[in-house]
C-alpha cells in the first residue's frame, strides 16, 4: 500500500466524464435493481426473513469470541487447520508458508474480497507464485491488470466489445468475436488447463458454521468448487465476522444473500466445506486452512455503535442502489470496498486520514439502509465517522485527520452568533446589506457554487419583515 | 501465530463485555411457513430449473438405466464416468449392453484420472439427496463411494433424483436428515449447470463446471 490518501473528488470527476463508463453501470445497476424487486415482491416474506437473517448475525456478533473459538474447535476435528492473523501481512505470512512447505507454483483462486483487502496476489506474484483469479469477473479484471469494481460483478464496468479485445491481445489463439459465449468459451479453455495443473486452491467463505466445521461458500460458476475440490491444498480466507452459530442460520442467509445480489433465487452452487479428504474418498484436497483475519474488525467491534458494520454478508445490493456509486462506479473510490458499505468499512479498517472522503460521498438518502438485507444502519454510522473524521478522540483511528481549521472557526462564529441576540441582529443585518458583496470564491463557499448559483441574501431579515407586521420581538 | 490469536480473542472478548449485546431470538417462522402440497413441489422443481436451463428426463425404478441409455445413445455421449460402488451404480452396469456409450468407473483416487476426467469423459452420473422446492435445488452428499468431482468435471452431469424425496426448503432437509450431528466432507445443493453474468450482465452457461444438468426423475 502506498501512504498517499485516494483523491475520491478527482476520480469521480474522471468517471462522470466516461460517457462509455456511465453508460455501462447505468444499463447494469438498472438491471440489477429490478431483478432484486422481483424476488422481494412479498413484503411480508422480506421483512420476515430480512429481521431473520439480522438476528442471525446479530446473535453471531452477541457471541463472537466463543463462537470463534467454538468454530476452531470443530474445524480442527474435522481436520482443517486453522490460523489467525492480526494483520493483513500476517495473513499473507501464513500464506506463503503453506505455499512454500508445498512447494507451490501455481495457485487458483475464486472470489474473495479478504483476499483483495491483504493484495494477495501481488505478495504472491512478487514471490514467483503464479496466481491465477478463476470467477470469470476476476478473470477479466486481473487480465487486464486493474480491480474489481464491484465486489459481486468485477467486471461490470467493461462491456463485450472491450473484453473482446482484451482477450484478443492477452489470450493465445483468441479470436476477435464479441460475443459472451464465445469468450465464456475461451476462459473455460485456459481456466480448466490451470485448475488441472494447480498446486493450491484459495478461496474465500461467506458463512463459516461454529456448530459443525463447516466453511459455506455459494457461487454461479462452479470455479469455487474446483478451487477447492481439485487442488491438493485448499486455503480459505475468511474476516473473523463471518462465523455463524448454528447450521440452521445458514439458510437465512442464502435466502437473502443472491437474491439481495442479482436477483437468482439462490446461486447455482451452495458448498458446504466439512474437511479435507478422509481416508477411503478418491478426491478433494488432502489439506484444508482456515485463515481467521482480523485487520481492524476486533476495533469496529469494540465500539457499540459502528460493531453493526461487521453484520455485512457482502450482497452489494447497497452499491447497486447507492445514487453516488451508481454513477461513479467502483473504480473512484480507490478501495477494496466501494459504495455504502466501503465508505462505512474501509475508513474504520485503513483510518480516516487516507479515507476520510469516503463517507463524505453520500446524499444520505437511505437507499442503501432500505435495501440493506441485515438491516445496518449505514447512513447513521456514516455520521458518526463524518463526525470522527474532524473531531480527534473518537474510536477510529486517525480520528480529526479531516479537521480543518477555517471550518472550526466558521462553526464556532456560527455557535457564537446563535448563542447572543446581539450578535445575531448585528450579523443577520450585516449579511443583509453586504453579504451578496462577498465573493464566490471564499473558503467553503466555493465549494458549493461551483455546482450551484450562490444564494441572495434578501434586503430585509425575517425579524424586520415580522416587527413591520406588527409582531414584536422577544 | 497463536500471538495474534490470544490477543484478538481477548481484544474480543474484553470490548464485547464492556458493551455486551443481547442475543436476539431468531424466529424461523417465516422460512418454516414455505411449503408446497406434495403434487406440486416437482413441477414447482422442475419450472425453477428449466428456467436455468436444466433438463428433465422422466423415468421409474425399472427402467431409468434404459431411459438413460437411450438419452445418451441419442445425445451422442461417448462415455459416462459413475460410481461403481453405488446402488445406483450397479444397477447401472446390470445389462448396460454399451451401444454407443462407454461406461467409465471412477474407481481410483483424483490423481490418477485428472487427465482422463478433465479431457475425455463427457459425463458423470450422481444420486441425490432429493430435491429442494423453494428454490429448485438438487441435494447432492458425495461420498467415498461416489465422488465430489463426478458432479463438477464432466461436461454433462447426469443427477438421479427420486420423486418421493422432495422438499420444501434448504431448513426443512438439514433439520429431517440431521445433517447437524454429521456433516460430510462436502454437501452442495446445485440448482442448475455452470453459469455466469460477468460478461456485460449476458447468460452464459457452461464457464467452469457442466454445461449441462440433466436430472432424471424416478418415480418409485
Ligand atoms: S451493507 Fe447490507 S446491502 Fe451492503 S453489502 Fe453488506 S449486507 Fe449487502
Amino acid at each position: 500500500m502506498d501512504g498517499n490518501a485516494p483523491d475520491f473528488a478527482a476520480a469521480s470527476l474522471a468517471a462522470l466524464a466516461d460517457p462509455q463508463l456511465r453508460g455501462n453501470f447505468r444499463r447494469a445497476m438498472d438491471g440489477l435493481m429490478s431483478k432484486r424487486a422481483v424476488q422481494f415482491a412479498d413484503a411480508g416474506e422480506w421483512h420476515g426473513v430480512r429481521a431473520l437473517a439480522a438476528s442471525v448475525r446479530l446473535r453471531a456478533l452477541s457471541k463472537l469470541p466463543e463462537l470463534l473459538e467454538k468454530l476452531e474447535e470443530t474445524c480442527t476435528r474435522n481436520g482443517i487447520t486453522v490460523h489467525w492473523a492480526a494483520t493483513t501481512d500476517e495473513a499473507n505470512a501464513i500464506a506463503l508458508d503453506i505455499l512454500h512447505r508445498v512447494e507451490a507454483k501455481l495457485v487458483v483462486k475464486g472470489k474473495s474480497m479478504v483476499t483483495e483487502e491483504m493484495h494477495l496476489n501481488a505478495v504472491l506474484e512478487k514471490d514467483g507464485i503464479e496466481v491465477l483469479e478463476s470467477d470469470l469477473g476476476e478473470y477479466i479484471v486481473q487480465l487486464d491488470g486493474t480491480m474489481p469494481s464491484h465486489i459481486i460483478m468485477p467486471a461490470i464496468h467493461l462491456n463485450t466489445k472491450q473484453i473482446a479485445h482484451l482477450f484478443k491481445r492477452k489470450i493465445k489463439d483468441a479470436e476477435s468475436r464479441e460475443d459472451a459465449a464465445y469468450l465464456t468459451d475461451l476462459a473455460r479453455r485456459v481456466l480448466r488447463a490451470k485448475f488441472q495443473a494447480a498446486d493450491v486452491g484459495m478461496s474465500g467463505v461467506n458463512a463459516a458454521v461454529a456448530e459443525t466445521g463447516t466453511l459455506c461458500l455459494i457461487e454461479n460458476e462452479g470455479n469455487g468448487r474446483m478451487c477447492t475440490t481439485v487442488p491438493p491444498v485448499h486455503i480459505a480466507f475468511m474476516g473473523l465476522e463471518k462465523v455463524v452459530e448454528k447450521l440452521e442460520d445458514v439458510p437465512p442467509v442464502i435466502s437473502l444473500l443472491p437474491r439481495s445480489a442479482t436477483g437468482q433465487p439462490i446461486t447455482t452452487y451452495v458448498n458446504m466445506i466439512s474437511g479435507p479428504r478422509k481416508p477411503g474418498e478418491q478426491d478433494g484436497p488432502r489439506e484444508v486452512h482456515l485463515v481467521i483475519l482480523d485487520n481492524g474488525r476486533s476495533g469496529i467491534y469494540a465500539d457499540p455503535e459502528l460493531r453493526d458494520t461487521l453484520r455485512c454478508i457482502r450482497c452489494g445490493a447497497c452499491m447497486n442502489h447507492c445514487p453516488v456509486y451508481t454513477k461513479v462506479g467502483g473504480h473512484a473510490y480507490e478501495a477494496p470496498y466501494p459504495g455504502p458499505i466501503g465508505k462505512i468499512l474501509v475508513p474504520q479498517i485503513e483510518g480516516l486520514a487516507k479515507r476520510g472522503a469516503m463517507p463524505h460521498a453520500c446524499t444520505m438518502c437511505n437507499a442503501c439502509v432500505e435495501i440493506c438485507p441485515v438491516k445496518i444502519p449505514i447512513v447513521e454510522i456514516m455520521g458518526r465517522l463524518r463526525v470522527e473524521a474532524v473531531m480527534p478522540g473518537g474510536a477510529v483511528k486517525d480520528g480529526g485527520a479531516q479537521a480543518s481549521r477555517t471550518e472550526a472557526m466558521v462553526w464556532s462564529g456560527w455557535a457564537a452568533m446563535n448563542a447572543s441576540p446581539t450578535a445575531y441582529r448585528f450579523a443577520t443585518a450585516a449579511m443583509s446589506k453586504l453579504g451578496n458583496a462577498a465573493p464566490s470564491s471564499l473558503p467553503m463557499l466555493k465549494e458549493w457554487t461551483n455546482v450551484r448559483t450562490k444564494p441572495r441574501f434578501a434586503s430585509r431579515t425575517l425579524h424586520d419583515l415580522a416587527r413591520a407586521k406588527g409582531i414584536p420581538d422577544v | 501465530m497463536s500471538d495474534a490469536r490470544t490477543s484478538i480473542l481477548s481484544k474480543l472478548r474484553t470490548t464485547r463485555d464492556a458493551h455486551p449485546l443481547t442475543p436476539p431470538v431468531s424466529d424461523y417462522a417465516p422460512i418454516e411457513a414455505k411449503q408446497w402440497p406434495n403434487e406440486e413441489r416437482l413441477p414447482r422443481i422442475r419450472r425453477l430449473m428449466e428456467a436455468v436451463h436444466t433438463e428433465f428426463l422422466d423415468a421409474t425404478e425399472a427402467d431409468w438405466p434404459a431411459v438413460l441409455r437411450d438419452f445418451l445413445a441419442r445425445e451422442g455421449v461417448g462415455s459416462l464416468l459413475y460410481a461403481p460402488e453405488t446402488d445406483a451404480g450397479k444397477r447401472l452396469v446390470e445389462g448396460w449392453n454399451a451401444g454407443s456409450t462407454t461406461l467409465i468407473p471412477y474407481d481410483r483416487p483424483l490423481e490418477s484420472l485428472k487427465p482422463q476426467l478433465f479431457d475425455s469423459i463427457d459425463a458423470g452420473l450422481t444420486t441425490t439427496r432429493g430435491a429442494i422446492a423453494e428454490t429448485g435445488s438438487l441435494i447432492l452428499w458425495p461420498t467415498a463411494e461416489e465422488p465430489r468431482t463426478l458432479s463438477l468435471v464432466p461436461h454433462i452431469h447426469i443427477a438421479l433424483l427420486r420423486a418421493d424425496a422432495l422438499y420444501d426448503t434448504f431448513l426443512q432437509v438439514m433439520r429431517e436428515q440431521e445433517w447437524a450431528q454429521a456433516m460430510p466432507t462436502n454437501v452442495l445443493l446445485v440448482s442448475g449447470p455452470s453459469k455466469t453474468a460477468d460478461i456485460e450482465q449476458t447468460l452464459a452457461y457452461g464457464v467452469h463446471g457442466p454445461k449441462r444438468l440433466i436430472v432424471l426423475v424416478v418415480q418409485p
